[in-house]
């Protein structure tokens, strides 16, 4: 990142989702704390990769930053302006510029609309008309996303998964975006069709210089996809840092176990680090205390459950690389002892 | 379960008093004027006057109303009428007598009727879904499935006259539909009721085949089925331990409700069969313009429809331990 | 597969599954055999539509008999099973051969506590008392490692978390001690640390009770993690069989290799595009002539009189190992070679 404003500035961004109970009459009793005080920045062009196990909150994070939920806490600027609250009106000029792309692409396209309609459908909404007319634009759009530009007329039920997937891209690409949030793009496709789409998304984003949040489970392709990376756990980022750095030293205890429970295809003679984390992710109704991971992690002491540690440049850190540990690990060593260590900490 | 319980009856009796309210508005909204009905053909002014002071129709709606409403619990007294004890749901000036007294006269007359024909069309209804279910896709499935189809869109009044008449009159091998209370004779009951039960649960069967079809051939093909049999169980025992587990949920909730407003009265069916239940009282004070019969009928049916709904929700919660009552 | 001095303990031959359907008929599996022994694991590698899943349902005898029509041999321990009573698969169902299936939440019964439905399975083919059933589902939670295992016992479900309830699923398929394991997609719905720990506890209730597995996945990294033997299945056909090693490390169908190319390893390069296999998985309503993955193929013109489109290639193997393809050993190892060097990263 130089020092030109970043395109997506998020500081202290926070979701809460009330929990009803109470008698007799019914009110807010507590809250899910999906989205717990994050602060990233997404520069023009850049992507961006959201990883994390289920419930960490990647994904109410993408639907936060395209307003598709309000946010309880933080602020979202977009190009400096403050879009936390903003109405629908305010919001009008920017949505064009922020598009999103799911990840069922069978449950995300209208089944009753062409392919036709369906991308257009964005230009319709915002009134947009480009040169040389919608349907101009829609064949090229499909044409950029590598389907038949002929087939405008047709529904989504006559094309593959990874076809739909494309047109969920052609119509994220209709209002020439700026940021697209790509919340699990690929995790429903057939393997051989992952690539596929992976390498439309990377054309796009080089060809078309949009910024990404791309937010998966597969560390692999996030990595693939991602020029940083921002590991979730319980709703905060506990580490992030460019990709080489994030995956080639992670620091925070819980980066690095998830990195050694990726299961590789590849048969070498030399076994792998294999950290096995004890247990469940607790929930975020009500997290543990101080260090969230605490719970899991082989290193908690007192500290730990106590003190929240802070997401700060660590030393050994290189600038840009965030780790919130109180204990973070050291270099490549990798203790033969360190298989299923049981957490120190009091639960 | 204490909480769910109490809360919904808190609810409930909220339900309650919104249903009373607006049908006494509505009621007044209509140009008639009930007084000069009880007045009777001839009718001075002044005894008009008086009628009116007398049954408190000379005050404010509003106020009516919560006359109403503590007479429930109060008792309330109509000079030149009679007495009206607590629970008072109002005095019908028509009949000259307390609203509660006909509704529970009337009451074990409609009972019978809803009963009789629930028991009929869960039997019927069920029997021939779970048939249908098993046999998918083969002629068995396609003949209930058809039959349920034709008999839903009959209507009451069509196959009621003209069963009447078929086994009634031409065949005589039922008798005249007829109200005999229980006690006095269980035989005179049955036979006296049998025909608007298989009538009335005609189209209510045909409901229930097809809902419980449907639900059946929903669940069976639920992952946790397969497993069932991947574990080794027979057919039949996933079929009863499992699939109907799952199908029951949905179907107990209709049945509920289907009750509660049966309960209040089968109007077209009472009609059909000239039964006097609470259906033929409800028409009957609508025409008369008794505005506290009909008030009074209201507020019942709409209690059965109310508790149907809250017994269900326990039920449910007792089939399906996923539901949580709060 | 490869050892001899071992009796296979299952063993299918020529195994064809087809569905009729209101479009026409389905060939999920189109004449399918392997051999699996005790105490070893045997991956199913294949995406959607490959037939992986069908074929396993079909060795439970799982699949609609009134649709489905099942040719070939299905024999588990000198018994066949194709044709044999429902009883006889009943009994067998749960005790000599279980499953444990991909959505742990919605393959349990919602209505009914975890430890009735381990324990129903015990009492069902031993016909133990209630009280010994619940005593064995409790020892079997414990050894499956969820903690509290008395407590849990009661429990539904929608109480456990994801990885408890693959964990409950494992105990239920186990209660009866059973020799043969499929494993449908056991660990895809999971999250990486919670699939580490799942893997983990197969391999070591396979290592305690000597369990023939069959793990059937799209994952070939979670092949890599625990299987023996790699089975790939395209279209309802088996293209490439042999060790974990061979396959991974030198696979010798174009499809295998295309699997293997298309996905971004954890320390692969970034900033070249990644190498996808062109189009989608075939219908089975309608497959391509000849080798079903013709038309997806890079090599396919390589073969003189367009042979792919015309003829299946025939699956030959030598000890355990084969592929089903036209091309001959000599191109693949020229065409091949790429892809030995791209991997020695």
């Amino acid at each position: 990142m130089s020092n030109t404003e970043p395109l997506l500035d998020v500081t202290g961004l926070t979701k809460h989702f009330p929990v009803k109970g109470g008698f007799p009459i019914r009110r807010t009793v507590g809250a899910v704390q999906a989205v717990d005080g994050l602060d990233f920045q997404v520069a023009q062009g850049e992507s961006l990769g959201l990883v994390g196990e289920s419930g960490c909150g990647k994904s109410t994070t993408g639907r936060l930053i395209t307003r598709l939920l309000e946010p309880t806490g933080g602020t979202i600027s977009y190009q400096g302006k403050d879009i936390t609250h903003a109405s629908r009106k305010q919001l009008a000029p920017i949505r064009s510029e922020i598009q999103m792309i799911f990840q069922d692409p069978y449950a995300s396209l209208n089944p009753r609309q062409t392919v036709g309609k369906i991308i257009s459908g964005p230009m319709e909404i915002n009134d947009i008309d480009p040169a040389g007319g919608r349907e101009k634009r829609v064949r090229e759009l499909l044409e950029i996303v590598g389907l038949n530009p002929e087939h405008f007329n047709r529904f989504p039920h006559e094309f593959s998964g990874g076809q739909r997937q494309r047109i969920g891209v052609a119509r994220a690409l209709a209002l020439e975006p700026k940021l697209i949030v790509a919340d699990e793009p690929v995790s429903a496709l057939d393997v051989s069709i992952q690539a596929q789409v992976v390498n439309l998304l990377q054309k796009v984003q080089e060809e078309l210089g949009i910024a990404f949040v791309f937010i998966a489970h597969d560390l692999a392709i996030v990595r693939h996809f991602s020029q940083r990376v921002a590991v979730m756990y319980l709703g905060k980022i506990v580490e992030i840092a460019d990709r080489d750095d994030l995956y080639g030293n992670p620091r925070h205890p819980y980066t690095r176990a998830l990195l050694s429970a990726v299961p590789e295809a590849t048969v070498d003679d030399t076994p792998r680090e294999r950290i096995r984390l004890t247990g469940d992710v607790p929930s975020p109704i009500n997290p543990p205390s101080g260090c969230r991971f605490r719970t899991r992690c082989w290193k908690a002491t007192e500290k730990c459950a106590t003190e929240a540690p802070p997401l700060v440049q660590v030393e050994g850190n290189k600038p840009g690389h965030l780790t919130a540990c109180h204990y973070p690990e050291t270099g490549n060593s990798a203790p033969a002892d360190r298989l299923d260590k049981t957490p120190r900490a009091a639960a | 379960m204490l909480r769910f319980l109490v809360r919904r009856f808190l609810g409930a009796v909220i339900t309650l008093l919104i249903i009373s309210a607006i049908t006494f508005m509505l009621f007044y909204a209509v140009p008639r004027d009930p007084a000069r009905m009880a007045c009777g053909k001839i009718c001075t002014p002044e005894t008009l006057a008086l009628i009116k002071h007398n049954t408190g129709m000379d005050e404010s709606v509003p106020l009516q109303y919560w006359h109403w409403l503590t007479g429930i619990f109060l008792g309330r007294d109509y000079p030149g009428f009679g007495n009206c004890d607590a629970p008072c749901l109002g005095y019908s000036f028509i009949n000259r007598e307390p609203v509660l007294s006909t509704v529970l006269d009337r009451f074990p007359t409609t009972f019978s009727l809803a009963l009789g024909a629930a028991v009929v069309f869960l039997v019927f209804g069920i029997g021939a879904g779970m048939l249908a279910a098993v046999k998918q896709g083969k002629p068995l499935d396609k003949i209930a499935s058809g039959a349920s189809l034709v008999a839903s869109s009959m209507q009451i009044y069509f196959v009621g006259t003209l069963a009447m008449f078929l086994f009634v009159y031409q065949w005589h091998i039922m008798s005249q539909p007829s109200y005999t209370p229980f006690s006095e004779n269980p035989g005179a009951w049955f036979g006296g009721l049998l025909l608007p039960w298989l009538v009335l649960a005609l189209i209510f069967t045909a409901n229930y085949t097809r809902m419980t079809r449907s639900q059946l051939v929903e669940t069976l093909n639920e992952d946790f089925v397969r497993t069932a049999r991947a574990k080794g169980l027979s057919r039949r025992t996933v079929f009863f331990r499992f699939a109907w587990r799952g199908a029951m949920g949905p179907i107990v909730t209709i049945f509920g409700i289907d009750l509660g407003v049966l309960l209040g009265g089968a109007m077209i069916t009472e009609k059909t069969f000239s039964i006097q239940g609470l259906g033929m009282l409800a028409v009957k004070s609508v025409t008369t313009n008794d505005l506290p019969m009909l008030l009074g009928v209201m507020v019942l049916t709409a209690s059965f429809v109310v508790v149907a709904n809250i017994v269900v929700d326990a039920c449910y919660a007792l089939i399906d331990p996923r539901i949580r009552l709060a | 597969m490869t050892s001899t001095d071992q009796q296979p303990f299952l063993s299918i031959k020529d195994l064809k599954v087809h569905f009729s359907t209101e479009d026409g008929v389905v060939k999920a599996v189109d004449g399918l055999s392997f051999d699996l022994v005790r105490g070893k694991t045997l991956g199913i590698v294949g995406e959607s539509g490959s037939g992986k899943s069908v074929t396993n349902l079909t060795i439970l005898g799982l699949h609609n008999p009134d649709s489905t029509t099942v040719e070939g041999s299905i024999v588990l321990d000198g018994d066949e099973l194709n044709g044999a009573p429902e009883k006889t698969l009943e009994k067998l169902r749960g005790n000599k051969m279980s499953m444990i299936f991909q959505d742990a939440l919605a393959s349990l019964s919602p209505y009914h506590t975890v430890g009735r439905q381990i324990g129903e399975t015990y009492r069902k083919h031993t016909g133990c008392s209630k009280k010994e059933a619940r005593d064995r589902a409790i020892e079997m939670l414990r050894r499956v490692g969820i903690p509290q295992p008395d407590v849990r016992v009661d429990d539904y479900p929608h109480q456990f978390s994801g990885g408890m309830r693959q964990r409950a699923m494992i105990a239920m398929a186990l209660v009866c001690d059973p020799e043969l394991l499929i494993a449908d997609e056991p660990t895809t719905a999971l999250d990486v640390t919670v699939q580490a720990q799942i893997m983990d506890l197969l391999k070591d209730l396979q290592q305690e009770f000597g369990t023939a597995i069959i793990f059937i996945t799209h994952d070939l990294g979670v092949i890599a993690d625990i299987a023996d033997d790699v089975l790939v299945m395209y279209g309802g056909r088996c293209v490439e069989r042999g060790t974990k090693e061979e396959v991974l490390r030198d696979p010798q169908h174009p499809y295998t290799l295309g699997l293997l190319s298309s996905m971004p390893a954890l320390d692969g390069p970034v900033d070249v595009p990644l190498s996808p296999i062109p189009g989608s998985p075939p219908s089975l309503l309608n497959p391509p002539s000849g080798c079903r993955f013709h038309p997806r193929c890079a090599f396919a013109e390589k073969v003189a009189d367009g042979l792919c489109s015309t003829e299946r290639p025939p699956l030959e193997v030598v000890d355990g190992r084969g592929s089903a393809c036209h091309l001959t050993p000599e191109q693949r190892r020229e065409l091949f070679a790429d892809f030995a060097g791209s991997r020695q990263h």
